[in-house]
């Protein structure tokens, strides 16, 4: 059974999530979060030896279409709706830092 | 049996030009004025397009046309259903202002069956709750008591319909959106089986259990929304590639002699309340009245359902919700340094709490370490769920449960605690996990005087099968009261000269 959830894996997710979190939230996430997986933990005591995990509940196919090409989003009303745009393109802050 | 005001007697009345759709509109949008600062079901009532809209209805009328099975009817529509040029947030901040640049499918498949859009309803962050109270924009309220919660995440449509703003509503179902909503406001609400309706333009949270379904006053109305939604999209590749039987094609045919199962998991569970208890057991006394063969069938792993459902729909809303960075649309903090702090404050200003706790409930459960404990363990209980169901199925053509635990609780009572929350959905949840139909049906009121549902459940593509039912329990059900809202409907009616048809 995994032990029970603490602050410092409520913080490392939360970076992998890209999250920032107050020390407040972190004391009240980690609460939280671990009343729920205590909870949660209850699936382990099923026996599911030899159980075939369930991604989707229905059968689904590979869908393909003919290899043709049709409208797809007009590039102008896609950008538009960007927080900023230069050259026809989305603009973001440095992706390096002075650092590296 | 049709409603007053409802999805078919209106369609019906506008296509034979007794009733204007203008006419239409304008009844359910003075009740909008007169009741929506205190229900608060809509993000945005659009109103001047919907005006455009009936009068090109009644132009069709007019001119010798059919605009279609679902002419002049007023839809209100969950605020994750894409909206060309009309805001679409899931009442988030993170996608305050944003524009879609094309219509959902079933948003498509409603105008063309000449449905008018009242507006974009209020919702859960994301579909995340079950109250309507996780909104960046404030809770909606409950239109038979405004103190407690329409339920959630669709609570906006749901109240919606329930306080005659609209006829009916679209919401999306991943754990019991549509169908806790429905029973907690006195409507009858729908999830379909997967892969039944497209989910293009539906703005998504858990991919595999994700559904769009309808909300009305009466079976045959949903069943009559869910006809024009359902169907093969190209756009959608989990939807399903065949034509299905019409949902509402067994309507009428009674219940003589079918097998009904009273789920036997569902009625002593944790935390529901005796009123709840006793509805259910008047609803299949009044079934085995009508003539089914109503029986206690046991379906164990649906214990397990709100263990799983909490692990597997996190894991997939932290992967589905990674896209809102700040790079292409919606919220962007300003003056980042570099783009990772833009990604970290965007992400922390867009998104509430709820969504906060569960992006990182998903992420933990699919780490490294925990993956096979958690996520592999609760994809394993969904296998066993859905073998359970099967075998019940074996004896029994559908299934019977309470759709929620409780009446509508008060604003506030469980906000604070997130697992006191979830309890909410443990009798919606197993049909999600299961890929199932299900159909909560209005049944008389609780000791409070407040709406409670019955459910009942189907196998994969029973839709025709669990509409009959559900109209056989709506014409036993106990009386309740319409919303002061919805009787204001009633009374102003069309004008004088037409409106006997409604």
């Amino acid at each position: 059974m995994p032990r029970s959830i603490t602050t410092d894996d409520v913080a490392h997710v939360a970076r992998l999530a890209r999250l920032q979190l107050s020390q407040e939230e972190l004391t009240r996430f980690t609460q939280q979060l671990a009343a729920v997986l205590d909870h949660a933990r209850d699936v382990e005591s099923l026996d599911t030896t030899g159980v075939v995990p369930t991604a989707h509940a229905l059968p689904l196919v590979n869908v393909l279409r003919d290899d043709v090409v049709t409208p797809s989003l007009d590039r102008a009303t896609v950008l538009a709706e960007a927080p900023e745009v230069e050259d026809h393109r989305f603009r973001v802050p440095k992706i390096l830092g002075d650092s590296q | 049996m049709t409603a007053a005001f409802g999805v078919v007697s209106i369609s019906a009345s506008v296509r034979s030009g007794e009733v204007r759709a203008l006419d239409v509109l304008d009844a359910h949008l003075e009740v909008v004025a007169s009741h929506e600062a205190g229900v608060h079901a809509f993000n945005e009532v659009t109103a001047e397009q919907a005006r455009v809209a009936a009068s090109m209805i009644d132009g069709i009328v007019a001119g010798g046309g059919d605009p279609g099975p679902l002419a002049g009817v007023p839809i209100a529509l969950k605020d994750n259903l894409c909206t060309a040029g009309t805001p679409t947030t899931c009442s988030s901040k993170i996608l305050q202002g944003w524009h879609p640049p094309y219509d959902a499918t079933v948003v498509q498949r409603l105008a063309a069956a000449g449905a008018v859009f009242v507006g974009k309803t209020n919702l859960d962050e994301f579909a995340m709750g079950s109250s309507t109270e996780n909104s960046a924009f404030g809770p909606t309220r409950n239109p038979h008591d405004q103190t407690r919660v329409p339920g959630g995440s669709s609570g906006g449509s749901a109240a919606a319909v329930a306080a005659g703003f609209a006829a009916g509503a679209l919401g999306s179902d991943t754990g019991g959106s549509i169908r806790q909503p429905a029973a907690l406001c006195g409507v009858v609400g729908a999830k379909p089986t997967y892969g039944l309706v497209s989910r293009y333009g539906l703005i998504a949270f858990a991919s595999s259990l994700d559904q769009v379904g309808p909300f009305a006053m009466s079976v045959a109305d949903a069943a009559a929304l869910l006809d024009v939604i359902s169907g093969p999209d190209p756009m959608d590749s989990t939807c399903l590639g065949e034509a299905t039987a019409r949902s509402a094609s067994r309507l009428g045919s009674g219940v003589e002699g079918l097998r009904i199962g009273l789920i036997t998991e569902m009625q002593g569970a944790e935390g529901m309340a005796d009123d709840v208890k006793a509805r259910l057991a008047l609803a299949a006394d009044a079934l085995s009245g009508a003539g089914a063969k109503v029986d206690q069938v046991s379906v164990p792993a649906v214990t397990f359902g709100l263990s799983a459902y909490y692990l597997i729909a996190p894991a997939e809303a932290s992967s589905n919700l990674a896209r809102y960075d700040g790079v292409r649309y919606g919220l962007r903090a300003p003056g980042s340094a570099d783009i990772t702090d833009m990604y970290l404050r965007s992400r922390s200003a867009g998104f509430g709490d709820e969504v906060k706790r569960r992006i990182m409930l998903g992420t933990y459960a699919l780490s490294a370490g925990y993956y096979d404990a958690y996520y592999g363990q609760a994809q394993k209980v969904r296998t066993l769920i859905v073998k359970d169901f099967a075998a019940a199925y074996e004896n029994f053509d559908v299934l019977l449960s309470p759709t929620a635990p409780s009446t509508a609780f008060e604003i506030g009572a469980k906000s604070a605690d997130p697992l006191t929350m979830y309890l909410n959905d443990v009798f919606t949840i197993p049909s999600n996990l299961a890929g199932h139909p299900a159909v909560s049906v209005p049944f008389g009121v609780g000791d409070d005087g407040m709406p409670i549902g019955v459910q009942v459940l189907a196998p994969a593509l029973a839709e025709p099968l669990m509409f009959q039912v559900a109209e056989v329990l709506e014409s036993l059900a106990p009386p309740a009261p319409l919303s002061a809202s919805r009787r204001s409907l009633r009374a102003l009616g069309a004008p004088a000269d037409r409106g006997a048809a409604l």
